[in-house]
């Protein structure tokens, strides 16, 4: 089993794969980075060195910087002494890759979670002129009857949405 | 763990040799980690412009889009432009960081302190005839419907050339492809039901839709024909010939403007490429002294 180098003790892969997956988004903080699927693997080097790949949401994703620096600082405090946090760009991250319990995690946030990514095809991408046909129960209540706000919001992976039974607004990750 | 208080302390925590996270501190590389070997047989300089030809369409549009933001006909638009405007700029890093790790770099590099990371130096340290996006993507936005307009053209000869740039044999090229097609598949359909909502709503909306497209149509003749640099990577394998997009492109924009009631103008001739090539219109030079203004007049900046 390789080691990691840490300030004496010996410490597995597995103790710091533990300690990347507490770490959370810095915009869903409800979710952490495993929930999110942007955490894609946690592995030590022949060296000793901690080597955690992540992959961005979006191609403008402000928060990769952040990420990148959470992870270094909690596996640092943890006593992780060498770390590389890596960017992985293929394949592209879809929404299907937020776990089970993120998505738990999201609604009891109030964050209605996305349905299934769209199916894409080798070929041209067919234009859709209709509505974005999305559905989300209202995290709130429960209901089924809300309806689109703006298809934009606070961050790029959100849609605003409002529910017609108890009228509350809310946020929901879209499908992408 | 527990969460830093705010995402300053988590910067200013952060174990980097330089505790900022902004423009010129090399905090965060968007290609860290990544393989940028060149394909074999594959012109490094030559890979490194089309990066540039295509980091530029992106950079340039985004600056365009950005100057909507408080000036948007409404709130929800505003930060529609916004997201679109952030994903082009976020295709843009990850295609100047590619061009800089081919080591394509121009005059930038000389004039740029040695903390600033490539992607930043070609950004805001090259001149205006060093950029390489189409005059496309440089025009004036112009108002409202033209912009929207000059989105869903734009948007869609990218879509369709990223669609076919998912098969590169430069895999990071393929992978910043593969992850841009769902961004601009967004983009599109906004753009198009933009140009449908206005095209077929007011006589007012009608007119200047129309007036969006008749000024829009003849910029179409500097995106489709290839360079020697892009007819040498198409050889190669590594990027798209722009002349092949047309049917598709056509066929996308005839079928929205049929859609949305307004007269398709008669495609324009094609001429020899002159965005690509480094030629440029004053509007141009304009955005780009706007945009590098702040890092050139303070190049160690770092706050």
């Amino acid at each position: 089993m390789v080691t990691a180098v840490t300030g004496g003790t010996t410490r597995t892969v597995d103790d710091a794969r533990v300690v990347a997956e507490t770490v959370t988004d810095p915009e869903l903080p409800m979710l952490t980075l495993a929930d999110l699927g942007v955490l894609r693997d946690v592995r030590v080097d022949d060296d000793g060195t901690v080597v955690v790949d992540i992959t961005p949401t979006y191609s403008g994703c402000p928060a990769m910087g952040v990420m990148r620096a959470d992870l270094v600082h909690a596996l640092h405090r943890a006593g992780f002494a060498d770390v590389d946090v890596r960017t992985v760009l293929s394949p592209a991250w879809t929404t299907d890759w937020i776990s089970e319990a993120g998505r738990r995690k999201l609604a009891e946030g109030g964050i209605a979670p996305p349905g299934r990514a769209p199916v894409r095809a080798a070929g041209p991408v067919p234009l859709q002129l209709g509505p974005t046909r999305r559905t989300a129960d209202c995290p709130l209540c429960g209901s089924a009857d809300t309806v689109e706000q703006s298809e934009f919001s606070a961050t790029a992976c959100k849609a605003l949405r409002r529910c017609r039974s108890c009228g509350e607004p809310f946020e929901h990750v879209k499908e992408i | 763990m527990a969460h830093e208080e705010t995402v300053y302390d988590a910067l200013a925590n952060a174990a980097d040799d330089h505790g900022h996270w902004a423009f010129g501190t090399g905090f965060d590389d968007p290609l860290a980690g990544v393989d940028t070997t060149v394909p074999e047989g594959v012109d490094p300089a030559d890979l490194g412009t089309y990066c540039l030809m295509l980091g530029d369409d992106a950079l340039v549009l985004a600056q365009r889009l950005t100057q909507w933001v408080t000036a948007s006909p409404e709130l929800e638009e505003e930060v529609a432009v916004a997201n679109v405007a952030l994903d082009l700029l976020g295709q843009a890093r990850l295609l100047l960081a590619r061009a800089g790790s081919t080591g394509v770099l121009g005059r930038s590099r000389s004039q740029a302190t040695d903390s600033i990371p490539d992607e930043d130096a070609l950004a805001y340290f090259r001149d205006p005839d060093e950029f390489r996006n189409t005059g496309l993507v440089e025009a004036p936005g112009g108002d409202f419907g033209r912009t929207v307009v000059r989105l869903l053209v734009a948007s869609t000869v990218r879509l369709a050339l990223f669609a076919r740039l998912r098969g590169s044999r430069d895999p990071v090229l393929a992978a910043i492809a593969a992850k841009g097609v769902h961004e601009l598949t967004y983009h599109r359909d906004h753009a198009a039901r933009w140009v449908l909502r206005l095209g077929d709503g007011t006589a007012e909306s009608h007119r200047r839709a129309q007036e969006g497209v008749d000024a829009v149509w003849p910029l179409l003749a500097d995106v489709l024909t290839p360079t020697d640099v892009e007819q040498r990577l198409v050889d190669a394998g590594v990027a798209v010939d722009p002349a092949g997009l047309r049917e598709e492109v056509e066929g996308v924009l005839t079928t929205v403007l049929e859609r949305a009631t307004l007269t398709v103008p008669a495609w324009p001739a094609a001429t020899a490429p002159r965005g690509r090539s480094g030629q440029h219109g004053p509007e141009l030079a304009e955005l780009v002294a706007e945009m590098q203004s702040l890092a050139r007049q303070h190049p160690a900046a770092t706050w």
